[in-house]
């Protein structure tokens, strides 16, 4: 059996999770720290 | 721990930090997970398959020590009233989650060409799932109360009570013997041959640091929303 499809799947799997959820959280976080710096400044 | 529980100090320490972990994180990670790809030998008993290793016990270890945090947390929380504590709990629950889901998704991709099926109701991989599912509960539960806008010690509650499966997921491989192999790594000694474990603490480490960077990125967009929250109800009232 080639075990190199069920390889690439789970770093697929592993890195993308890993990408994706540090792009959420970034994003998240810097619309939340922009809006909470304009809310401070009215 | 308690000099962390004002969240201004918490701020200034988390922002500078959060990029700093994030970076050392990516790159420990790339080295671990590009090593294990490309440059240790096959197993001789597993063959190629044996490079899922490099990602899946760090989220093995990741889901763990993510509930661990929570139950620590929530004891704060629950004895001390410490105001950033709730925030810790709920900053870890999401990836946390995550790494679960990554861990039991590789484990059966893995379980295929090793023991020729996708699952098996083993005590390690059952109460593997079980924590998953207490990650949703908990993700669920904290989100309900907080639409409610009022601090929920049942949550914490939760949290803490939930922590009695990381026993039994650590100890499942010697109290069930089933498919999933017995422990073969510890601090001291290990049975995997040096030659293909060395990339292992690179992606252990890698991934723990990013792990903890989400936490910091998560915690600082609960407190941001806080302030907004607060200066609106201010600006509503006056």
């Amino acid at each position: 059996m080639n075990h190199w499809p069920f390889i690439i799947a789970c770093y697929v799997i592993g890195i993308g999770g890993t990408a994706g959820v540090l792009l959420w959280s970034y994003i998240a976080m810097r619309r939340a720290e922009a809006q909470a710096e304009a809310i401070t400044r009215k | 721990m308690h000099i962390f529980a004002n969240p201004a100090r918490f701020l200034s320490i988390a922002r500078p930090l959060t990029p700093w972990l994030g970076w050392i994180g990516a790159l420990l990670t790339a080295v671990g997970l590009g090593a294990g790809l490309f440059i240790t030998p096959p197993d001789y008993l597993q063959g190629e398959s044996v490079r899922i290793l490099y990602l899946h016990v760090p989220t093995a270890w990741l889901g763990m020590a993510g509930w661990s945090g929570i139950a620590v947390a929530s004891l704060m929380q629950l004895i001390w009233r410490h105001p950033l504590a709730a925030v810790a709990a709920r900053a870890v629950a999401v990836p946390g989650a995550l790494y679960t889901a990554i861990c039991l998704a590789t484990g059966s991709i893995w379980g295929r060409p090793t023991w020729g099926t996708w699952w098996e109701w083993d005590g390690r991989l059952t109460s593997m799932l079980i924590l998953l599912f207490l990650y949703i509960a908990f993700i669920a539960f904290a989100a309900a109360s907080d639409e409610q806008g009022k601090e929920n010690r049942a949550v914490a509650i939760f949290g803490v009570v939930g922590s009695a499966i990381l026993p039994v997921i650590h100890y499942s491989v010697e109290w069930w013997r089933t498919l999933h192999q017995g422990q073969s790594i510890s601090l001291t000694k290990s049975s995997i041959d040096g030659s293909i474990l060395w990339p292992l603490p690179f992606s252990l480490l890698g991934l723990t640091l990013i792990f903890a960077a989400v936490v910091l990125m998560r915690m600082r967009t609960m407190l941001a929303r806080q302030k907004v929250e607060a200066r609106m109800r201010r600006m509503a009232r006056a």
